[in-house]
């Protein structure tokens, strides 16, 4: 089985993360970069199901020179080859034109034709729009299956469990298929020591935009169907309201939680 | 910590000297113990136990077990590397350290450098994925600084060895599956230190917890008793005669120290900086006074010192010139400042220091047997001592 995994570079969650003030696109210089932690869960995924039968897993990226570091810690966890697609004129594209790139990227990884499973996370962590993975099947002309908390293999055709605020649902569908995963279900496996070893000898294709046949005017912020026109920091948060317990500690904590409609 | 306040070790540079494998070992180890192992450590401390049992597999899993030997299930990692995953476990503990270090390069390095193939292929694959816990028996009761006087024996009867005596100060001694163990023979080719592979469910082995610590509570210790433990031939471990075997095996677990002591102090210094910035005293934060910054300079000063000797010590290892008297220069030093660290960094933390909250006590506390264990401070002067002048003056 031909796994493709997409995958993103974004800034530490930790770490304060801003705008770049030139042209209002997410600052990747001045902030600590990685693998977006919902990514991580599609990685482990594609990975228990190579080790479970027959199968190679590659991974696939977009994004600026340091992105690099995405694919190889997903390498360094145990995925077989990568593909960082990176070109200047990227810079600042929207999702609508990151899904067309990543269409084109997932189809040469898998020889100019359609891997058995496209795996993604459920969102990245730092654009948050979750938008990329229905783009990116309806780009593929696949069965878009998302939001799977549990995925079953049998045969030809991939289930998988979609929880809902009011009902779990079983999806079915055929294969090839993309599946997006949440962070329910599994848990991401920390790369091991030979894993960090081995992850240097395995491959890594660098493709620009013209290895892809990608128009570079479909792409980059001038291409893009929204922009951020200003952005401005949030201001610090205000000291909590401290309540002091004189026996009526509870009744005033429920005053507080009804007040703000919590209750 | 204030936005332009930088880490200790960030001022001396230290990340630009590793190899990105042995940078990115090290943030996966770190990433690990602090999701998995740190939050549970305090508690274990308090209780004085720790689940050996459940932690030797997640550790197996990353490859921190025997990470740098080659072959038989180990990583085959830097001995940078492995010097680096050592700071980062004692920066949680130096207990959760000591079950790595006696694990890989006690146990694991007596089997591997000395056994038969035999006892490799049957041992190290599962100690390496931490399936089988190993202990190390050298320190006895009366025989510490003084391994030579041991006296537990191994006497021969017919092409079975027959043990008797006692082992002290055993770490993992009631939870291992397999105890390295150097006796005394008087074989007829005269009388010498042999090492014996004992798996401890041998009749007339046990190991007796010791309790009432006040150090390396996260930490299993024991005592080995042996009674007539009867052994095959093929339980002796072929390569090593005399006690030239076992020492390798200590300097083996002192370069881990010379890394790991630091940890602990990174950790007592790091809490402590951060306590400085939010405690305010009267009217300002503590880090914002010169006695508590001449404290924070001058122990910083010695971590990064003692981390330099560290690195320089591991390239030497990794080159595969490193000499005992200079893994003792770095036991010496690391032991000595690091202990001197956290002291330092409790005071900083006045009343609240002595609670199980903030962790430089604890890492005082335990950074005492560090301090002693594996050749104390003392011994090691005196081996850079007859180095130096080339006199020994142990006795």
């Amino acid at each position: 089985m031909n796994i493709v995994v997409c995958v993103k570079y974004v800034p530490d969650a930790q770490s304060d993360r801003s705008f770049n003030e030139a042209d209002n696109t997410t600052d990747r210089e001045g902030v600590e970069g990685l693998l977006s932690e919902l990514d991580e869960y599609a990685v482990e995924e594609a990975l228990k199901i190579a080790e479970a039968g027959e199968g190679e897993v590659t991974v696939v990226t977009v994004g600026p020179e340091q992105a690099v570091n995405a694919v190889k810690k997903a390498l360094q966890m145990g995925a077989h080859k990568a593909v960082h697609v990176s070109d200047e004129a990227i810079h600042g594209s929207d999702a609508a034109a990151t899904s067309l790139i990543l269409a084109e990227a997932v189809k040469k990884a898998a020889g100019d034709g359609t891997p058995d499973l496209v795996i993604t996370g459920m969102s990245s962590t730092d654009g948050v729009m979750g938008v990329v993975p229905a783009m990116l099947a309806e780009r593929l002309g696949l069965p878009q299956v998302t939001y799977a908390s549990e995925l079953t293999l049998h045969g030809d055709k991939v289930s998988i469990r979609r929880d809902g605020d009011a009902a779990s649902e079983t999806i079915e569908s055929t294969l090839p298929a993309l599946v997006s995963v949440t962070d329910q279900i599994n848990e991401p496996r920390y790369p091991s020591f030979k894993g960090i070893m081995a992850a240097k000898k395995k491959p890594v294709e660098t493709w620009s935009l013209a290895d892809l046949g990608v128009d570079a005017g479909r792409v980059g912020l001038d291409a893009a169907w929204t922009k951020v026109t200003s952005f401005a920091k949030r201001p610090p948060r205000e000291q909590g309201q401290l309540v002091t317990d004189e026996g009526d500690g509870g009744t005033k904590l429920a005053e507080f939680l009804s007040a703000q409609k919590f209750l | 910590m204030a936005a332009d306040a930088q880490h200790p070790l960030d001022l001396f540079g230290i990340d630009g000297l590793l190899s990105a494998d042995d940078r990115d070992m090290r943030d996966t180890v770190r990433a690990f113990l602090d999701a998995e192992v740190r939050p549970h450590v305090p508690g274990w401390f308090e209780a004085g136990s720790v689940p050996v049992r459940e932690l030797a597999p997640r550790f197996g899993e990353l490859g921190l077990l025997g990470m740098h030997l080659e072959g038989y299930g180990c990583a085959g990692t830097s001995a940078t590397a492995y010097g680096l995953a050592c700071a980062e476990l004692e920066a949680v503990d130096s207990g959760i350290r000591s079950l790595v270090s006696v694990q890989g390069s006690l146990a694991m390095f007596a089997i591997h450098h000395f056994g038969s193939e035999e006892q490799k292929q049957e041992w190290l694959p599962r100690m390496a994925a931490g399936e089988a816990i190993g202990c190390f028996g050298l320190t006895e009761p009366d025989f510490g600084s003084n391994p030579a006087g041991m006296r537990t024996r191994a006497r021969r009867d017919g092409d079975d060895w027959v043990l008797d005596g006692s082992k002290m100060w055993i770490t993992n001694g009631s939870v291992a599956d397999v105890a390295v163990v150097w006796a005394r023979t008087d074989d007829s080719d005269g009388s010498t230190v042999r090492g014996f592979v004992v798996p401890t469910d041998t009749p007339g082995f046990s190991a007796p917890e010791i309790t009432g610590k006040l150090s390396l509570r996260a930490s299993v210790t024991a005592e080995l008793v042996l009674e007539g433990v009867r052994l095959p031939a093929s339980a002796m471990l072929p390569e090593a005669r005399g006690l030239s075997g076992p020492l390798s095996c200590l300097s083996e677990a002192r370069f881990g120290i010379v890394f790991g002591a630091l940890g602990a102090a990174r950790d007592a210094l790091e809490v402590t900086i951060a306590y400085t910035q939010d405690r305010e005293i009267f009217d300002k934060p503590l880090a914002g006074y010169q006695i508590t910054q001449t404290k924070l300079a001058d122990m910083t000063l010695e971590l990064g010192k003692g981390m330099l000797l560290a690195l320089h010590l591991g390239a030497l290892k990794d080159a595969g010139t490193l000499r005992p008297e200079q893994v003792s220069l770095g036991k010496l030093n690391s032991c000595r400042e690091a202990i001197a660290i956290a002291r330092e960094c409790r005071t900083l933390l006045g009343a609240n220091g002595i609670a199980l909250e903030y962790s430089p006590m604890r890492h005082a506390n335990n950074l005492e047997s560090v301090l002693t264990y594996e050749g104390t401070s003392e011994v090691h002067q005196l081996v850079v001592g007859q180095a130096l002048t080339g006199l020994p003056a142990f006795r």
